[in-house]
């Protein structure tokens, strides 16, 4: 059976919206990380996608520097979440509101 | 099957190559080492990478001077003047920014070389952005800087407000970064490559039937480096990483990130999206009018002064915008000068503001400033230059930057796009001076002297110097920033 390239498009553009509702309206830190993580798998097969339907090796070549990237960030962002942890026992950025202006 | 190794140009690399380098070098150097590098040792070593760096921008510049405009390593970076003149200016504010942290890692009694390791890391990011000639490069620089920029601003682990900030910043830097590279894959579906010079080919050779997708993935690249530059309704983010990180990374932030993301910029509109000029203006203009008044606006209500740079720099980015928005070659000068000339001021001001905080970081109401310039007249002085050169007063080289970047659209053809930025200014010329006269008001709050470490000293020094230097004689510079732009490849 061969699936449109389309329908993956399509696929991709639907997990990138849920990954970016996700990361607006979720209250959790570590929920938030993970809408990001399928914003840019979602990227990875829109990258994968359009590579085959235009022949060009270079789209393939692509995702494995987002995923490098993706595993970076990762990194950094669950440092960043147990520093804050540490400080007040909690993930929720609701709590996290000392400044305003 | 034989694999093709791109040629590499090691001079264009050069800036790049120092400053990762000296990060590695500290990285294992503290790794291996038991007891503590001196402070000493490992900001002179910084320093001298900064500095190393800046050096090789001029065989740079004398390397295009004579064989023009080349591309390196598979057409992915680019060597032009545009390039090399961003590269200085990166390499000036890395410095300036060491000599202050450097001091202020003495005050605050933090060892170790976690600060410049990630400040060469991330400073080697922005020359990336300013060479990228691939989106994907581009991304990846953009990358290297934030990422470095995140754990720098949670860097001091005694206050409270810095891990807050980290996580924002963290956050709403990752969904811009997501946003970016999605509007990267786009642009590669509609035009089937994403090296810029292919892109800005492809679109002068073909008309597009249905030019839905390429416009949503400019769109969202345009998005990201909107985030970036905090560009306003962007800029969410901006004022609490910049009240929450410890003062020196503010200055570094606030220099360097807007110098790597605005080159990036003038590549992905001017250089590959260029034929689409027309196109993007509207939203520029959208974007420039909410930046300029609203972080004008904003800033008048601020009672802390690190908020209040956040939403200066906010309104100096809607200012930079100015230059892209005209898209001319006079209008890229513009957006460099103005870069050459605000990188040395805001670091110059934040190294007052990090002297002012006092140990701990944390006295940032404009309170702290009554009387300073009364008490100790040179540092209040330089302030108040600085304040002077931010808000665009005569005899300031930031004069002349609004100057030109308002001459150049005004010449591309919007006069009232440069009158709603002139009212802007207005308005952000009211906290400014008001910064100022409390600087030199009379009620004299008991306040201990500051010491002016030496380091941060000549950091202030220069600031004022170039600023002054320059607003009185801006020919050369000006001069430089225009050269700069006819060496600009498309």
């Amino acid at each position: 059976m061969n699936v449109p390239a389309a329908w993956y498009l399509i696929l991709a553009a639907v997990l990138f919206g849920v990954g970016s509702f996700g990361l607006l309206t979720r209250r959790s830190a570590l929920i938030m990380f993970m809408c990001l993580e399928l914003m840019l798998n979602a990227v990875n097969l829109t990258f994968v996608t359009f590579a085959r339907t235009l022949g060009d090796i270079g789209g393939q070549a692509t995702v494995f520097f987002v995923m490098v990237v993706a595993a970076a960030e990762v990194t950094v962002g669950l440092g960043i979440v147990v520093a804050v942890f540490r400080r007040r026992s909690s993930t929720s950025v609701d709590e996290l509101s000392e400044m305003k202006g | 099957m034989t694999v093709a190794i791109p040629q590499i140009h090691y001079l264009a690399l050069a800036p790049v190559l120092i400053l990762f380098g000296a990060s590695l070098a500290l990285l294992v150097a503290s790794a291996l080492t038991r007891a503590a590098m001196s402070t000493r040792l490992i900001n002179g070593v910084t320093l001298l990478a900064a500095l190393g760096a800046l050096v090789s921008t001029f065989f740079q510049w004398s390397f295009v001077a004579h064989h023009g405009a080349t591309t390196t390593v598979a057409h992915a970076i680019v060597l032009d003047g545009f390039s090399v003149v961003a590269s200085g200016t990166i390499a000036v504010g890395l410095a300036m920014a060491t000599l202050v942290a450097h001091d202020w890692s003495i005050r605050e009694r933090l060892r170790g070389a976690d600060y410049q390791i990630l400040a060469l890391a991330s400073a080697s990011g922005a020359l990336i952005m300013t060479q990228a000639n691939d989106l994907i490069v581009l991304f990846i620089g953009l990358e290297i800087l934030s990422i470095g920029l995140y754990v720098l601003v949670v860097l001091d682990r005694h206050r409270a407000t810095s891990a807050e900030a980290a996580l924002k910043y963290f956050l709403l830097g990752g969904f811009a970064s997501a946003i970016f590279i999605y509007g990267a894959a786009l642009v590669y579906g509609a035009t089937g490559s994403t090296n810029l010079t292919s892109i800005a080919y492809f679109l002068g050779s073909n008309v597009l039937v249905h030019p839905g997708l390429l416009y949503a993935g400019g769109a969202m690249l345009l998005v990201g480096f909107a985030f970036k530059v905090a560009a306003v309704p962007f800029h969410l983010w901006s004022p609490d990483v910049y009240e929450g990180a410890p003062t020196p990374v503010t200055g570094f932030m606030a220099s360097i990130v807007k110098v790597g993301a605005f080159a990036g910029l003038v590549r992905v509109v001017l250089s590959a999206l260029g034929t689409q000029l027309n196109t993007w203006r509207p939203i520029l203009w959208v974007l420039i009018v909410l930046t300029t008044v609203v972080g004008a606006s904003l800033g008048l209500v601020q009672r802390n002064v690190k908020r209040l740079l956040a939403y200066s720099s906010i309104n100096h980015a809607g200012f930079i915008l100015l230059g892209i928005w005209a898209g001319t070659s006079r209008g890229v000068g513009a957006t460099i000068f103005y870069l050459m000339t605000y990188v040395p001021t805001v670091v110059a001001s934040f190294a007052v503001v990090t002297l002012v905080g006092g140990v701990g970081d944390d006295m940032h109401a404009i309170e702290h400033y009554r009387g300073l310039a009364r008490r100790q007249p040179w540092l209040g002085g330089a302030l108040a230059v600085l304040l002077l050169s931010q808000l665009g007063a005569p005899f300031t080289s930031g004069f002349y930057a609004k100057f030109s970047v308002l001459a150049s659209v005004v010449d591309a053809g919007s006069g009232v796009l440069a009158l709603i930025a002139l009212l802007a200014a207005a308005i952000a010329a009211v906290f400014y001076l008001r910064w100022i006269l409390a600087l030199y008001s009379d009620d004299d709050i008991e306040a201990t002297r500051i010491e002016v470490p030496r380091a941060t000293g000549l950091v202030i020094g220069l600031g004022v110097v170039i600023t002054v230097l320059f607003g009185l004689w801006p020919g050369p510079l000006a001069a430089l920033a225009q050269h700069a732009t006819v060496l600009f490849t498309p």
